[in-house]
Order: structure tokens, then C-alpha cells, then sequence
């Protein structure tokens, strides 16, 4: 399917294609009312609610007035109804906004100024600098000679710096007046969503050059969304518009994340709604049979003889609606209302406030505050995330001499400043290409100083730091660059770049010195895509030498080379780049490998060592976190050295003897098969030993392994408490995270950049790092945090608190439901089984919402433990990530205890005696952290006893319990006790093991396996 | 300290500021040892005095219960009681003699107690208007009332099945010859008398058609005078109930016998209820109660029980 798009054309595509009016909105208002009704009643649970409330309207069934029920529900659905209609008329309001913009256009040849939204297909827009797209253009003019303009592309996939994008050739050359009458015809392709293609054709008409066809790609549009940046006018033809833009084709609306605990919640609403259903069934059966047998003889009752056809209906419905109260109405609104509370918690811990930035962290996603107390897999990017993405130019090796080893800075290495005042032309030639050889553009702001827009972290650190040895980049005109270097301006014009790839691992560009003429290629890259091109006579021990030592401390290391170009060698191989770069097949491959014939014979100059510093914290928030029990895995683009540097730095694995790291690696199926099989092996081994064990596997392995070796692979990371994956895309991320939740692992990926979008949105939990490489991360995330530090505190604090007093008040509210209920059961027995309700319609309302609803809000303040304990002792998360207050069996406790208080009204005697005896004499773990906290008792250090697991279920620690726990009562009962339990189990019967990771990796394999 | 940095501080302690960092002060108990074992002894010697003082009170009431629904039935008539009080023909009298065992002083209450009666029974409980009680047949929503609602196409006043089936024994109480007197006023609560059950409302069209329930109401007294018929209707939770008949404001001493001329005429032989009728002096804690007390001194001496075994436990083994 095509689209043809006539340029100028003010007829013919008005019809065909919609105008430019965008539109993120769910609702009119016409459609607003049964459509979110329709919405909200596709969920059970108010389905539930509809039918009892339409029960109670037949009155002759109805135990108390209808108002009670119905006044609820129309507020629930009030309430969730209006605030869906408060967000889709800001929707609306930003939608306005975008539509009535006033935009540029072409209309029968003269330039208007039009509303954005009355824009068509075909259409020339015109555009000023720092004007947003308003909707997708192929370029066909700009104010450029070059036919070059800039743009900033944030908003469509988070990447911050700049791009070029250039004007068709057919187009190139066109002044201001042929351009609002110029007539053509584009061919493009139905629109879809993926904003790095576009596979057109453009046919200008005649009398307009020549009527070839000229082919279009994504460097030659404008899309949506993005801002014209240092490019005075520019204009294009509009080939999508509206939501048919790429980025409105790639809206979408999030599916909303469901937390373990409302899953939870969820199945046991189910398992009541059947127990109320026998409940009804046994009395409605009991009350018929009694209604026969006695309610006949009683004259004053006036039974008719022949009853209508329902009759026998009457009472079992009766007694659904007395008991439909078990299933309280009230959960749903209070659980909302404290997860939102959850959530301005987050929102206005000062403790979480970014003190560089100000910002504070957010909640975005109100309603899983409690998963953060369930997470077992972290998964995290590392550039940006772990460390400060801040890159600062740190080391180098010029021809062998090493720069900046004593001072841990070479910019105030008086060796290397010295050699700069002497221009020694090593030196020289290695500031040039660390100051051209890349895409930065330099912008002069209205001070004077220069700004560098930088595609890389990497690029802008070398840019900065050759400015600050007097290498500076001073301006980009066109294809001239001007550098100042002590005082004299040099001007160098760009032949040609070639540009980097993830493949190539290098990026080149070939200049032509202004002065003298002569053509040099500078190049740089990774050591293993430079080194090995040097020129055949050139010593580099002392350059690799150079790499082994940066990467050991951590550092990114890139090869700066070079090598002169005579005239005729270039010529003959810029037009051999010229046919590839304009073929259509295949195309990245064929510039590859054409660059590769230039790229050989380096002379290597030296190696720039760029050091990107952890952020604050880092590795005691990765030992508390892993210490709570939660498995990091860390994925990232970067290489496979560099990853295992800061992952041996920030305590993300142990370095040998206690750590263990185990490579995955390999180019074909098979290798990886073998390496796959054989780590799987030692793993085994060594998951009974308290070892750290992690894996490290890259991109392309983990590429064939995914594919090939899934079950293999999905076994390997349940016994890997670590793992390291470099070299991965973002689409591996995201499988990674789907892969851990096949296996019922919560997870939480934490991340900054665009490229963790997806594992973001993929994960449980998605956390963003407000950080340098934009905000995109941080606005498709549920949380967005300043500084990774900051994850301790919302895991430990905000995550457990919000556990624990969602697994309060949930059963809690069953509980209450509950009592009430049985005590109307209870008295169906001494009222002939015939449904009357011992309350009235006003004091049931008033015990749902005034008694019981209300008061129990409060305990969104309740702390079981203080925030310093649990920091302290981070092991206790467990209880949370374990499920075990909220589970069946606490829940069957919560029943009980109801059943009980129906019977003993003041039965709290009985309840604290229960309580002082599991506390005093089987204490859980909190209960003995509670009890070193109040009492201002010695905090039983718990640090003492990590590091030999195995040791503390001999001994008898003082934190651990030494007879089993299998007895427990009610009170918070471990999740082995229950057979139905479905949760992860811990070694039952073993004492139970603050940091069990082997049992526990042991027994969550098996599980696993089993679900295989 | 500048200015902002104390504005900060001052900041700082608002309570907004505390629950915002969810640092507001609280309380949090342990549960030592020592602690526990003094709640529960402190439960116990609070609870057991008090328990005892209840029944003390409770004993103190003087109560006199006689069943008398089968033996005012006479002989030839048991076979097939339901006829027998469904007969208008037959005399209802009937005559019983209480024995007075202890001194009781006045007032006396006089409830009458019906077994195995279903008055909560939830079509029965439904079936009345309170409106109409309140505004009389003017008031034409009585729907609820069904099945005794119309009779004649006439609206009932009162309507529903408890006022239609409304307890029709009387009693008379002698003592060596001369009639007691009893106070049948003031037997109804004060607010159902003043607000709910209208001045004006006169009975009307009612027992009136072929199906009789229990008693008739004089149509020339307002419904807040019919004292009867509005503590009838104050219906009762369980199925066996006593409803205050009258007050006999004379002590009655030991061994003095009371006779009781009464007229058997209400129907609790069709479901096998019971009727009794119960004499009754009150103490300050109201009529004859044991529960309350026991539970007292249960839960008291259980909880210091609980004490003594926690005691023992943490002697035992110190933790």
C-alpha cells in the first residue's frame, strides 16, 4: 500500500488523507458516558457491584435499602469517572494548543499563516528556526547552501543532540520563489510507526529539472515533534499529518501494571466470592427447607400457599445480598486513595530531593508503590545509571609516553602543557583528531563562549578537553571547520565521514588542510578496530600496553590514528563511497566495507583514557540491595572490559577468590552452546558454595542464546544471582526483563536513556534516572529518581512500608467485611433462616465507611520498623519480596480471626495473649527488630553472620530460630505452612535463614523448572 | 543561622512537614514480659470485682415464671389445641396461682414471655408502615404492608402483619381476695408514644375481615394511647421474648399466693410456642441477668490465669 502525495496540490489530497488536527483524546463528550461506563464495568469486581445494587432495587429480596449500596458505587464510579474526564480534557486542552498554532503555509502559491491543524497532505510548510514540526515533512528546502539543516529530536526518541538532515538532490539549488511553486508527486508508504525509516520516491514535475525519480530517506525528513535548530528557514512538503505522523502512529497508551499484591488480592476476592456462594447455596437451601417445614405453621406469617414461580429463588437471593457485603465495596476506594498516598510520599521525600538539580523524585505511576517492596531482579543500564554519564578526559598515551598517571589528570599534566606550548607535532596531530575527528557542532552563545552539541558523551568530553589544551574547535561553516591552536586559526574542509556504527566500532572523517592541501584521514575507535590496521612497521606493545592499564582502572579508552592521503587515492575512493552510499540494498554493509579500504595503514597516534566516575553510593546501594535479597543483572551497550571494571567497582560482583565470573561467548550456534552448557555446569556446582558467582555474556551470544537455547539460557539466570550483559540493544534488554518475568520474578529495570525505554515499559517496575542523556527514560518510567542511591530508599522504605500496610489494610477490610457478615449469618439461625437483616440500611453504611473505612486510613502512617532499622538490616525485605503478609495463609488467619470476634465480641484478651507469646517466644525476624529498636537494646549485628550462610544454620544465632516454624497460628504465618501457597517456599522445616540464598535459589529453580 | 536557613528550620517542624516525611511522633508498645503479665493482672483485678458486683445485682432480682399455655387448655380441648383457641364459642378463661417465695417490692413488672415466636421473622418484620402509624390512612404508600394491607378495598389502620397479629392475652391479678392493681400506662418507650404513632390516628378497618389475627384495637383511642399494640410492635431480635403487660405498684411479701384470672385467647398452638408469664422486681442493673457478671468473672480470672502461666513461662525461660 502506497500514498502518493501531490505537492502544492490544494484539490486533490484534501479528501483522501485527514488534516493535521492531532487528537490524543479517549472520549467526546458525547461518547465520554457510555464508554467509560463501559470501561469501568468491564472489570469483575464492579460487575459484581452492578448486579448486587440492581438486586436490591426488587424490594421484596432487598435486607436494607438500596441507597446503601447504590450511594457508594455512584461515587466510586463518580470519582473514577471524573478524574478519567479531568485528564482527557487536559489531553484535549495540550491537543488545542498543538492544533492552533500558527504555522507558515503555502496556499495557491503565496505564503499564509495558517493554523497548525488545517494543514494537508501536500502542503509546503515552512519553518523558522526553533519552530516545532507540526507534523511529518520531507524536506525540499533550507536556508543552507548545502542544503543541510539541524534538528533536535528529543522528543521523538529522547536523543539530545543534534542531527543533520539534508534536502533531496533533486531539490538542491532552488531559490525562495521556485520553492512555493514547485510541483511534484511523492511516493511514500502507508504510515506506520517506525521513525528510522522512510523508503520514498520523489518525481518533481516539469517544467522542474528533470523528472527522475529521486529516492527519499529518513535524512531527509522533518518529523513531528522535532525543533529546527541553527538553521535560519527551512521548508517541506507534508506527507503525513495528524495522528498518521510516525510519532502519532507510535502512541500509545501504556497497558496499566497490575502489582503482584492486587493479583493477589484479586484471587482471594475470587476465593471469597466462592465461599459466599456456598454460604448462599447451604442457607438459601436451609431457609427454603425451613420455610416448609415451619414457616408454614407459623399463622402470623401468613405464608401463601401458592407462591410465584421465583418463590424458590427468593430467599438464596436474599441471602446473596446480605452476604454480598463480604466482598466490601470499600477496598477499592480505600486502596486507591492510600496508593495515591504511597505515591506523595515518594513525591515529597526530602531525603530523595536530587541536591545537584533540585528535582525531587516522582511517582508516575501511582499504583504499584507496593511491588517496590517485591522486587527480586534489578536490572540496570550502567552509563548514566550507575555512573554519572559525566565524561571527563582523564588520561593519555602520545606515541608511547604516558600523560596524566601521576596526577590522575592530564589536562594539568605539566609534561603534556609543556609539550603543548612546544607544538610537538605528535602532540599536535593528536589534539587535531581528538578536536575534528567527530560530529560535534560547535554553537557560540551570545557571551562569546563556545557550546558544543555533542551526538556522544565521549565526543564532547575530547572536544572539551582538546579546548582546554589550547586545540580549540571553533566553528563549523558548511563544510569548513576553524580551529584555533595557540593563537593561529586553522581551517580544515570535510571530505568526507564516516560515520560510526556499532559494527565498525570506529568513526572517521577525511579533511583537506586549507593551508597546504593535503587530504589526512583521522580516525578513532576502539583498541580492537585500530590497533590491528596499523601500519606494518609501527610498534604498539606500548599502545595496547596503554588500553590494559586504562581498562583495568575502569576507564573508556579510544585509539586516536591517522594517515595521509595522496589526491588520486582519495578521488578514486570517494567515488567508490558515492555509489555506496546511494545504493539501495544492502547499503550499511557496502559503506563498511568501502571504508575499510581507506581505514588501514594507521599511523596510531596514542590513547585517550575518559573516565566516567560511579555516581555517590553506587556500590553501598547495590551491597544493601543484594543484601535484601535482591539479583542485579546489568545491561549495557558498552564494551565487555569496561562493563566488568565498573562492575567490579561498585560491588556488583566480588572480585576473585570470592567471585567467580564465567564468560559466555562465541560467534556461531555451536560455541555458544558449548560455553552456554559448560557455565550452566559450574553454576550448578557452585551454586551449593558460597560463591559469587555471575555470568557475563554479550550481545551477540546472548542473541543466539535467546534464540536457540532459551530453556538453557532461562535456567542460568534462575541460578545466577548476577549477571553482566554487554554489548546488548535495547530490544535485548527488553527481553531479558520479559524473559525473568516468565519466570515469576518481579522485576525493576532502572535506567536513563532512550535506549532503556523499552526494557522500562517492559519491566514491573520501571525506574528512570532523571540524568544527562534527557528525559525520556525518566517520562515512560513509573519512578523517576535523581541518583541511583536513591533506589535503597524507595525499595527499602517507600517499597516495604507500602507492602506492609497494603497487606494491612486489605485484609483488614475483608476482615471487617467479614465479622459483619458472620454475625448476619449467625442470626439468619435465630430468624428462621429467612434473610432479615439484624442491622439497619444506616448503620450498615455507617460500619463500611464511618467505623471502619475511615479510621483505618490512618495506617498508611504505621512504620513496623523505623527506617534506620530496616537500612540496617536490609535482610528483612524478604518478608515483603516472600509475599508473606499477604498470602492465603494470612488470609485465612484474617478469617479466623473474624469468625472469632463474631463469637467473642471482646476477644482482644485472647489476641495480645496469642500475640506476647509469638513475640516473646517465637519472635519473627521484624518482631525481633522491633524489640532491639524500642528497647535501645544492642541491634544484633546481622552483618556478622552474612558471609558463611551455611555456618549460621548450625549455630544458633541469636536472630535465628531454632525450632521449626511449621506451628505457627495465625499471626503471620510462614508461606510453607500453607499447601496452597504459591509463592516461593524457603526451605520448610529448615530453620529459616535470614540470607538463604542458596536454598532459596535451590528452591525457586525447582519451582521453576516445574512450571517448565 | 540566616533568615532562610531558620525559615527552613521552622519549616521543618510543622506537622504538614512530619507526615509528609511520615516522621510524625508515635507510640510504639513492646510487649515485654513484665508489661504483659501487668495488663493481665490489672485486667483481672479489674474485671472480677466488677463481675461479682453484676451478679450480686442480678441475683438480687426476684422473678417468678409460669408457663400457662397448656395447662389453661382444658382437658377435653388438648387433643386439638388450635381449634380450641380458635373456637369464639368456648370461654378463654382461665385461672393460675403464683406463689410468692420472697419479698418483692414494688414496682413489680408484668411481661408476658412467647417461646419459638418469630417476630423476627423478614416477612413479617417488613410488614408494617411506619408512615401510616405516624399520619394515619391519609397516607397511601403501604405497600410494605402486604399481605394485610387492604381488606374490603379499604386501607387497614394499622396495617401489616404485626399489628395484625397483636397479642391478645389480659391478666388479673388477685391477692387474698382483692384485685391488684396494675398500671398499664407508661408501658411503651416515651419516643414511640410521642413520634411515632400519630394522636390522631384512630384505628380503622381493622381485624374487620375473614382472616383474625390476634387482638382488636378500640377504634375511639389514638394509636399513642394503644399502649399494647406499640410494644408489640417494637418488634424483638430472637424468637423468645418478653414484652412488659403492666406494672402492679404494691410489694408483695413472702408466701402470699397471687391469683390470675386470664384470657387464653392467643394462638401459639399451631407452631408450638410457648407462653409464659413472668412477675418481676428490677435491681439497678435492670431485671434478672447472670450473663454479664459471669462473663466479668470469666474473662477476669482468665486473664489471671494468663498472668500466672506467662509468669511461670518467664521465670522458666528468660528471654
Amino acid at each position: 500500500m502506497k500514498r502518493f502525495v501531490y505537492i502544492n496540490d490544494d484539490e486533490s489530497s484534501q479528501e483522501l488523507y485527514c488534516d493535521n488536527r492531532i487528537s490524543n483524546r479517549k472520549y467526546t463528550v458525547l461518547n465520554f458516558l457510555p464508554k467509560n461506563l463501559w470501561e469501568q464495568f468491564s472489570r469483575f469486581m464492579n460487575q459484581y457491584f452492578l448486579l448486587i445494587a440492581c438486586l436490591q432495587l426488587w424490594s421484596l429480596i432487598t435486607p436494607v435499602n438500596p441507597a446503601s449500596t447504590w450511594g457508594p458505587l455512584i461515587f466510586i464510579f463518580a470519582v473514577s469517572a471524573s478524574k478519567e474526564a479531568w485528564d482527557d480534557y487536559n489531553r484535549y486542552l495540550s491537543d488545542k494548543k498543538a492544533n492552533e498554532k500558527h504555522i507558515w503555509v503555502v496556499r495557491q502559491g503565496i505564503r499564509k499563516h495558517i493554523q497548525a491543524q488545517d494543514i494537508h497532505v501536500g502542503n509546503i510548510v515552512w519553518l523558522r528556526e526553533n519552530d516545532e514540526v507540526p507534523c511529518d515533512l520531507v524536506l525540499i528546502g533550507t536556508s543552507d547552501t548545502q542544503g543541510l539543516c539541524y534538528v533536535e529530536t528529543a522528543a521523538l526518541d529522547g536523543e539530545t543532540d543534534l542531527k543533520t538532515r539534508v534536502i533531496p538532490s533533486a531539490c538542491m539549488g532552488m531559490d525562495f520563489e521556485l520553492l512555493h511553486k514547485i510541483k511534484g508527486v511523492i511516493e511514500c508508504p502507508n504510515p506506520d510507526k517506525d521513525i528510522r525509516r522512510f523508503d520514498a520516491n520523489l518525481r518533481l514535475f516539469p517544467p522542474f529539472i528533470d523528472n527522475d525519480l529521486c529516492p527519499l530517506t529518513i535524512k531527509n525528513t522533518l518529523l513531528q515533534s522535532c525543533y529546527l535548530r541553527n538553521t535560519e528557514w527551512a521548508c517541506g512538503v507534508a506527507v503525513y499529518t495528524g495522528n498518521e505522523t510516525k510519532l502519532g502512529m507510535s502512541r500509545g497508551i501504556p497497558e496499566p501494571k497490575l502489582t503482584a499484591m492486587d493479583a493477589m488480592i484479586d484471587k482471594l476476592t475470587g476465593a471469597i466470592f466462592v465461599f459466599q456462594i456456598v454460604v448462599v447455596m447451604v442457607l438459601g437451601i436451609a431457609g427454603n427447607v425451613w420455610k416448609d417445614t415451619e414457616a408454614r405453621k407459623q399463622w402470623y406469617v401468613l405464608y401463601p400457599i401458592e407462591g410465584p414461580w421465583y418463590e424458590l429463588l427468593v430467599i438464596p437471593l436474599r441471602f446473596e445480598l446480605l452476604c454480598s457485603i463480604m466482598i466490601p465495596i470499600s477496598i477499592k476506594v480505600s486502596l486507591d486513595l492510600v496508593k495515591s498516598l504511597y505515591a506523595k510520599f515518594i513525591d515529597w521525600d526530602s531525603e530523595m530531593i536530587d541536591q545537584d538539580t533540585g528535582i525531587p523524585s516522582h511517582a508516575t505511576n501511582t499504583a504499584i508503590s507496593e511491588d517496590l517492596g517485591q522486587v527480586e531482579y534489578i536490572l540496570t543500564d550502567k552509563t548514566g545509571t550507575l555512573t554519572e554519564n559525566r565524561m571527563i578526559f582523564r588520561r593519555c598515551c602520545i606515541s608511547g609516553i604516558f600523560y596524566g598517571n601521576e596526577s590522575g589528570d592530564a589536562l594539568k599534566d605539566v609534561k603534556l602543557l609543556n609539550a603543548v606550548a612546544g607544538s610537538s607535532p605528535d602532540v599536535v596531530r593528536f589534539l587535531t583528531v581528538m578536536a575534528i575527528c567527530n560530529t560535534v557542532i560547535p554553537i557560540k552563545s551570545k557571551t562569546g563562549a563556545i557550546l558544543y552539541k555533542a551526538q556522544s558523551q565521549d565526543e564532547d568530553a575530547l572536544v572539551n578537553a582538546a579546548a582546554r589544551l589550547h586545540m580549540v574547535y571553533v566553528n563549523k561553516n558548511a563544510n569548513i571547520l576553524e580551529i584555533r591552536f595557540n593563537g593561529s586559526v586553522i581551517q580544515y574542509e570535510v571530505l568526507e565521514t564516516l560515520e560510526f556504527t556499532s559494527d565498525r566500532k570506529r568513526m572517521s572523517v577525511v579533511v583537506k588542510d586549507c593551508q597546504n592541501g593535503k587530504i589526512v584521514l583521522l580516525s578513532k575507535g576502539a583498541d580492537e578496530a585500530i590497533l590491528p590496521y596499523a601500519y606494518a612497521g609501527q610498534q604498539t606493545r606500548a599502545l595496547v600496553e596503554a588500553v590494559e592499564q586504562y581498562a583495568q582502572l575502569g576507564l573508556r579508552t579510544l585509539c586516536l590514528a591517522w594517515r595521509e592521503l595522496k589526491e588520486d587515492e582519495y578521488q578514486e575512493w570517494s567515488l567508490m563511497f558515492k555509489e555506496a552510499s546511494s545504493t539501495l540494498v544492502d547499503r550499511e554493509w557496502r559503506i563498511a566495507e568501502v571504508c575499510q579500504r581507506l581505514e588501514h595503514d594507521f599511523e596510531v597516534l596514542g590513547v585517550t583514557a575518559i573516565e566516567d566516575r560511579l555516581q555517590d553510593g553506587v556500590p553501598e546501594t547495590i551491597e544493601t540491595l543484594r543484601k535484601a535479597g535482591i539479583n542485579f543483572w546489568m545491561l549495557t551497550g558498552d564494551k565487555q572490559n569496561t562493563a566488568i571494571q565498573i562492575a567490579l567497582s561498585c560491588n556488583f560482583i566480588s572480585p576473585e577468590p570470592k567471585g567467580q565470573l564465567l564468560l559466555i561467548d562465541g560467534k556461531t550456534e555451536g560455541e555458544v552452546c558449548r560455553s552456554l552448557e559448560r557455565v550452566l555446569l559450574t553454576m550448578r556446582i557452585t551454586s551449593s558454595e558460597p560463591k559469587d558467582v555471575a555470568f557475563v555474556v554479550d550481545g551477540w551470544a546472548l542473541e543466539i542464546a535467546l534464540k536457540h537455547y532459551r530453556k538453557a539460557f532461562t535456567e542460568l539466570a534462575i541460578l545466577s544471582r548476577t549477571a553482566i550483559c554487554c554489548r546488548v540493544t535495547p530490544s535485548q534488554k527488553a527481553q531479558l526483563v520479559e524473559l525473568l518475568k516468565s519466570c515469576d520474578y518481579r522485576t525493576l529495570a532502572i535506567g536513563d536513556g532512550g535506549n532503556d525505554v523499552r526494557m522500562i515499559q517492559q519491566a514491573d517496575i520501571g525506574v528512570g534516572i532523571s540524568g544527562r542523556e534527557g528525559l525520556q527514560a525518566a517520562r515512560a518510567a513509573d519512578y523517576s529518581i535523581g541518583k541511583f542511591r536513591f533506589l535503597k530508599r524507595l525499595i527499602l522504605v517507600h517499597g516495604r512500608y507500602s507492602y506492609n500496610r497494603t497487606a494491612f489494610l486489605s485484609q483488614y477490610s475483608f476482615y471487617k467485611s467479614l465479622v459483619i457478615c458472620f454475625i448476619q449469618i449467625f442470626f439468619s439461625f435465630i430468624s428462621g433462616v429467612s434473610g432479615t437483616s439484624l442491622f439497619n440500611s444506616v448503620s450498615l453504611m455507617a460500619y463500611n465507611v464511618f467505623y471502619t473505612s475511615v479510621p483505618v486510613l490512618v495506617s498508611v502512617l504505621d512504620k513496623d520498623l523505623s527506617e534506620g532499622t530496616v537500612m540496617q538490616h536490609p535482610q528483612i525485605l524478604v518478608y515483603c519480596q516472600a509475599g508473606r503478609l499477604l498470602n492465603p495463609s494470612t488470609f485465612a488467619g484474617w478469617f479466623g480471626r473474624s469468625l472469632f470476634h463474631l463469637i467473642v465480641a471482646a476477644g482482644m484478651g485472647p489476641v495480645l495473649a496469642l500475640k506476647y507469646f509469638r513475640y516473646t517466644y517465637r519472635p519473627s525476624k521484624i518482631n525481633a527488630l522491633q524489640q532491639a529498636e524500642r528497647m535501645g537494646g544492642p541491634i544484633l549485628s546481622l552483618g556478622n553472620i552474612e558471609p558463611q550462610p551455611r555456618l549460621m544454620e548450625k549455630e544458633v544465632s541469636p536472630l535465628s530460630i531454632t525450632q521449626p516454624k511449621n506451628r505457627n497460628p495465625v499471626y503471620e504465618p510462614l508461606l510453607s505452612d500453607s499447601p496452597n501457597s504459591t509463592r516461593r517456599s524457603f526451605g520448610s522445616g529448615a530453620p529459616f535463614d535470614f540470607f538463604q540464598s542458596q536454598s532459596r535459589l535451590s528452591s525457586s529453580y525447582s519451582r521453576n523448572c516445574k512450571d517448565n | 543561622m540566616t533568615n532562610t536557613d531558620r525559615e527552613r528550620h521552622r519549616e521543618r517542624e510543622t506537622a504538614f512537614y512530619l507526615f509528609t516525611q511520615q516522621r510524625l511522633p508515635a507510640c510504639k508498645p513492646v510487649l515485654t514480659p513484665a508489661w504483659v503479665i501487668t495488663i493481665f493482672l490489672f485486667t483481672g483485678f479489674i474485671f472480677i470485682p466488677v463481675g461479682l458486683v453484676t451478679l450480686r445485682a442480678s441475683r438480687s432480682v426476684v422473678e417468678i415464671v409460669e408457663r400457662y399455655d397448656t395447662e389453661c387448655v382444658p382437658e377435653p380441648f388438648r387433643i386439638d389445641k388450635v381449634s380450641y383457641v380458635q373456637d369464639d364459642s368456648i370461654p378463654k378463661n382461665c385461672s393460675l396461682s403464683l406463689k410468692v417465695r420472697k419479698y418483692m417490692k414494688a414496682p413489680i413488672y408484668i411481661y408476658y414471655q412467647l417461646d419459638n415466636y418469630y417476630q423476627n421473622h423478614r416477612r413479617y418484620v417488613k410488614s408494617r408502615s411506619d408512615r401510616q402509624l405516624l399520619h394515619g390512612w391519609k397516607y397511601h404508600a403501604t405497600s410494605s404492608c402486604q399481605p394485610v394491607e387492604f381488606n374490603n378495598n379499604q386501607p387497614i389502620v394499622p396495617c401489616g402483619l404485626i399489628a395484625w397479629s397483636l397479642f391478645n392475652d389480659t391478666f388479673t391479678f388477685i391477692r387474698e381476695r382483692a384485685e391488684l392493681k396494675v398500671n398499664r400506662k407508661n408501658i411503651a418507650w416515651k419516643s414511640d408514644r410521642d413520634h411515632k404513632f400519630g394522636k390522631t390516628v384512630y384505628p380503622f378497618n381493622f381485624q374487620n375481615g375473614t382472616l383474625i389475627g390476634g387482638g382488636k384495637l378500640n377504634p375511639r383511642i389514638p394509636l399513642s394511647d394503644q399502649e399494647d399494640l406499640i410494644v408489640w410492635m417494637r418488634t424483638s431480635a430472637l424468637p423468645s421474648f418478653r414484652k412488659l403487660y403492666g406494672r402492679i405498684e404494691e410489694d408483695l411479701d413472702a408466701d402470699d399466693v397471687v391469683v390470675v384470672h386470664l384470657m387464653n385467647n392467643y394462638n401459639t398452638y399451631g407452631f408450638g410456642g410457648k407462653k409464659k408469664l413472668v412477675l418481676s422486681t428490677s435491681s439497678w442493673l435492670g431485671g434478672k441477668n447472670d450473663f454479664l457478671g459471669l462473663a466479668c468473672v470469666f474473662v477476669g480470672s482468665s486473664s489471671v490465669i494468663l498472668a500466672i502461666v506467662f509468669m511461670l513461662l518467664h521465670l522458666k525461660s528468660r528471654r
